[in-house]
């Protein structure tokens, strides 16, 4: 969307939450899987019974740290604090977080644009379990009923706030993305925000230019999706623009983002917000990972996206275009470019295997399913030395895909599908160019449109099995 | 008889768990109507306990160093399938679904729970007048309170209606009690012994420890509940120390501190009891040299800030959600604010008010913070002391047991019965009340032994000098 009218600038910065991988929980050995019957994952400690007591994860430790590295942050001497407030899927009507000394300090993430965002701290905290509101209104104001399902209370989370330096929507969706990405890459977190394992909140003001002092900010929660990011945040700074141009001046208040309206509504003004009486949490004593500890955390990090960005990059060379750009994020985001740097180091063209992993194979797994790097670089040189063509490729991509796995030259073969050689391509265009002579005259005559009707009128006739590249050079070739 | 030698005899099959047990049931029976030390009494399940144990040593099995010894635990310690409710209406009828890790422990060693104790609610309070249950009364005096906020504990021991009992100490909780009642009350080092499955209080100060009729026994309870919990992460990573095989060897060669800041503004025949002691300690060979901590002072000031801010935390998740009292009402917020207000007592209140209060923003430096700083002090000033003597003598309370009703009206009066016991609870050490003799009325007096972190076996061999010095 939009631009911001005249000389305004918008200030955002991202506070998100990222559920960690681990099997247990935070503080106790409960399952940490999503779903469940509610209150089935639940013990004296996350249900926080009077006498229970926590213990700290390690797994959720090394975790939080690996994220802290993947994010350049100093990692430090930490403390568990108490976040005090009452909520009724909040067990102990407190929540354990870190305040003024989380694991990892200050850091930075670096987008795709090149712009660097501050990482003002990553710190670990434990979730809460999830309300539903029955009947009434359906929100916690005015529902007849709530129901408490404590499955998700105690999960370990870790809290990524960035610095206010985004400046527009866009650039908060690539934050959010890229972020995500890291995650992934770090094994973390799965990174999957319809299952709420990621979770983006926005700090969104709005001023007359970069020179201006930041205006009083507005908090959207309820960010699902990187769609609703970039939506809520550009609908939200238009809407204070609005205000200001107005004349009127922005509340300070958390606002909830209604994807389905397309709008935020106030969730709670500055004065109904809680004072969080923050103290060290006594239950649990400092968290202070050893240098040793660090360092072998360190090492054990794999390539971080931007890295294996430029990895994709010097594997294509000099010819790079804005397409092959937009394939190279593509294929990272989604942690495919596993199967580009195989294909390239068995000698497959960068372009090619770049293409088809960004589009076919992203496609056929993003349905669902799974396939193996090696399987996808043989069909990869089968198409690059002509055994298959491209649309023929796909086809035994997908069966593969469905299958989970499987010979690639077995599926083409079980298709029917064979390399034709010249002659019976030859054949099959002599006769498609007697059916329709008259387009083959406008043809010869200059209509380079025509070029499309007849490769699709050979692929119709050879069932798929003609390559599209060496269609289009016999037509050249026979136009003189 | 001893604890030791109920255990000793039942072990050796001369004596058994069950007749032990019945005895005690006896007791309860003929005392507690008047006393009110126990809230419950746990006779079936007491019963069948004993009944095993008597099984075990019939089979040829050893069930543990406590083997059929008669045990009360305080309410705020849970114990499965049990009423836990810290004497508070808010937790009236409470049932925890697991034990406290020593309740695990006791069991273990054979001991035999007769029955839960009375105590002020959540622990706050230093009469056991605070509870719903209504107050336990003093032994010594009927008329008189036991002290708190263990007073269920220490009554039960000290009117012999079980050798042992278990408390808990935040600020003084076991020990003033324990001076009130005439009984040995332990304060153990902060971690030495699990709070896993005690009722917070507050978090950094809360400790469970032994009470008991004599000073072996209470080193034998102690040895039993001590050592490291997995589940309690600020349990200290040390075995449970060797107490009752060190307890004759005496304080020859021990520099104790006679502590002026822990025995100014005692009563006289406290002052002179704690003299008395020091005698006692000296004539066995103890050095006694006079001291003083002047930042004890400060104690009680910055106890009354950090205690209240950890409970009004600890406190939050009574908010008739989940379990306990609930007060219905149009929404969620006034559903909490309605049952915590009929469910918590005054003293309570006024304590979640204080601490909410001392973590509100804009406040938080003046007064929680502060408090922490007073702590690091106290500390501090404590170490100093402890790198020239051995140990630190003092009076446990100002006064011997005050009439039933005397202070409920004067909080501060009441918190004044704390003066003495609380620095240690700051510090985190170890610290033991030891029967001195009777003041006016044959009232019971306590005289406290200070000792740094992990010198239990030290504090228990010093009181043992002292006791077998009056007998």
């Amino acid at each position: 969307m939009a631009e911001l009218p005249d000389d305004w600038e918008m200030v955002v910065g991202l506070e998100v939450h990222t559920e960690l991988a681990t099997s247990t929980k935070l503080f106790c050995g409960c399952s940490n899987a999503f779903g469940g019957e509610p209150n089935t994952n639940v013990c004296p400690v996350c249900l926080g019974l009077p006498g229970s007591l926590p213990v700290l994860n390690e797994k959720a430790v090394e975790l939080a740290i690996r994220i802290g590295l993947a994010l350049h942050c100093e990692i430090a001497p930490s403390v568990f604090a108490r976040k005090n407030y009452f909520y009724p899927d909040q067990p102990k009507d407190y929540q354990i977080s870190q305040y003024d000394k989380p694991l990892n300090g200050i850091g930075h993430l670096d987008l795709p644009d090149g712009t660097r965002v501050v990482v003002e701290r990553a710190h670990m905290e434990e979730d809460t379990g999830k309300t539903t509101h029955l009947g009434g209104t359906g929100r916690i104001h005015g529902a007849d009923e709530s129901i408490v399902d404590y499955n998700r209370a105690g999960v370990p989370l870790v809290e990524i706030v960035s610095g206010p330096d985004i400046r527009s929507a866009e650039q908060a969706r690539l934050y959010a993305a890229e972020l995500r990405a890291i995650l992934i890459a770090t094994g973390a977190s799965d990174g999957r925000m319809e299952e709420g394992s990621m979770r983006v909140d926005a700090n969104v003001s709005v001023r007359r230019g970069p020179d201006a002092p930041f205006g009083t900010r507005c908090e959207i929660k309820n960010l699902n999706s990187l769609r609703s990011v970039q939506r809520a945040i550009d609908h939200e700074a238009l809407r204070q623009v609005m205000l200001l141009e107005a004349g009127e001046t922005v509340t300070q208040e958390t606002r909830h983002w209604d994807e389905d309206a397309g709008r935020t509504q106030t969730l709670r003004s500055k004065e109904e917000a809680y004072d969080y009486r923050y103290f060290p949490e006594p239950d649990l004593v400092p968290l202070a990972p050893s240098d040793e500890q660090i360092d072998a955390i360190r090492a054990s990090l794999p390539p971080m996206p931007a890295e294996r960005r430029r990895t994709l990059l010097g594997l294509l060379g000099d010819s790079v275009t804005e397409a092959h750009a937009d394939q190279i994020s593509s294929v990272v985001d989604q942690d495919l470019d596993r199967f580009v740097t195989a294909a390239a180091a068995a000698g497959v063209g960068a372009p090619l295997a770049l293409a088809r992993v960004a589009n076919e194979l992203a496609g056929a797994l993003g349905d669902g399913g799974e396939l193996e790097e090696g399987t996808m670089v043989v069909l990869l040189e089968m198409e690059e030395a002509g055994e298959v063509s491209a649309t023929q490729a796909k086809a035994v991509l997908a069966d593969l895909v469905a299958a989970g796995g499987g010979d690639p030259r077995a599926v083409a073969k079980a298709k029917g599908f064979e390399q034709m050689d010249a002659g019976a391509l030859d054949a099959v265009l002599d006769a498609v160019i007697a059916e329709n002579a008259d387009a083959w005259q406008r043809y010869v005559e200059g209509d380079d449109k025509l070029a499309g009707f007849f490769t699709g009128k050979v692929m119709a006739a050879t069932k798929g099995q003609a390559d599209g590249k060496a269609v289009n050079a016999s037509l050249r070739q026979r136009r003189g | 008889m001893t604890a030791r030698t109920i255990a000793e005899q039942v072990r050796a099959g001369e004596r058994r768990a069950t007749e032990v047990v019945e005895a005690a049931l006896v007791e309860i029976a003929t005392h507690d109507s008047d006393l009110h030390a126990f809230t419950e009494v746990h006779t079936a399940s007491a019963r069948e306990a004993a009944e095993a144990i008597d099984a075990a040593v019939a089979a040829g099995n050893d069930p543990g160093p406590l083997a059929g010894v008669p045990i009360g635990v305080k309410d705020n310690i849970c114990q499965r399938g049990r009423v836990t409710s810290c004497a508070s209406k808010i937790l009236e009828g409470w049932q925890p679904p697991y034990d406290a890790t020593v309740v695990g422990r006791l069991a273990a060693a054979g001991a035999v729970i007769v029955g839960s104790t009375n105590m002020d609610e959540f622990a706050m309070g230093s009469s056991t007048e605070n509870s719903v249950y209504g107050p336990t009364r003093n032994p010594a005096d009927h008329s008189r309170v036991p002290g708190g906020s263990s007073g269920g504990s220490a009554a039960a021991v000290g009117a012999g209606m079980v050798p042992l009992s278990l408390g808990s100490d935040t600020g003084g909780s076991i020990r003033q009690p324990a001076a009130f009642c005439g009984v040995v009350g332990v304060k153990p080092t902060y971690g030495a012994v699990s709070r896993y499955g005690l009722v917070a209080f507050a978090s950094s100060l809360d400790q469970i420890g032994p009470f008991a009729a004599n000073v072996g026994d209470a080193a034998l309870l102690l040895e039993v509940i001590s050592g490291h919990d997995p589940l309690d992460s600020t349990s200290l990573d040390a075995p449970a120390p060797s107490l009752v095989a060190h307890l004759d060897e005496g304080v020859a060669g021990l520099r104790v501190g006679l502590c002026k800041d822990l025995i100014e503004g005692a009563s006289t025949e406290i002052t002179a009891a704690v003299a008395a002691s020091a005698e006692l300690l000296a004539a066995q060979g103890a050095e006694i040299v006079e001291m003083s901590i002047p930042e004890l002072h400060y104690g009680l000031s910055a106890y009354y800030l950090i205690a209240p801010a950890e409970a009004s935390s600890n406190l939050a998740r009574y908010d008739g959600v989940r379990y306990g009292l609930r007060v219905d009402a149009a929404n969620v917020a006034e559903m909490n604010a309605a049952s915590r207000t009929a469910g918590f007592g005054d003293e309570v209140k006024r304590r979640i008010m204080l601490g909410t209060y001392a973590l509100s923003a804009g406040y938080y430096d003046a007064y929680y913070a502060q408090a922490q700083r007073t702590r690091t002090l106290i500390i501090r000033a404590f170490a100093e002391a402890y790198a020239s003597v051995d140990l630190i003598l003092g009076a446990t309370t100002p006064t011997t047991a005050f009439e039933i009703g005397a202070k409920v009206s004067d909080p501060m009066e009441m918190y004044l019965s704390d003066v003495f016991t609380i620095p240690t609870n700051l510090a985190g050490h170890p610290a033991i009340s030891v029967p001195a003799g009777t003041g006016a009325g044959g009232l019971p007096i306590g005289v406290q032994l200070l000792g740094p972190a992990l010198s239990e076996e030290r504090l228990l061999r010093a009181a043992a000098v002292i006791e077998k010095g009056r007998a």
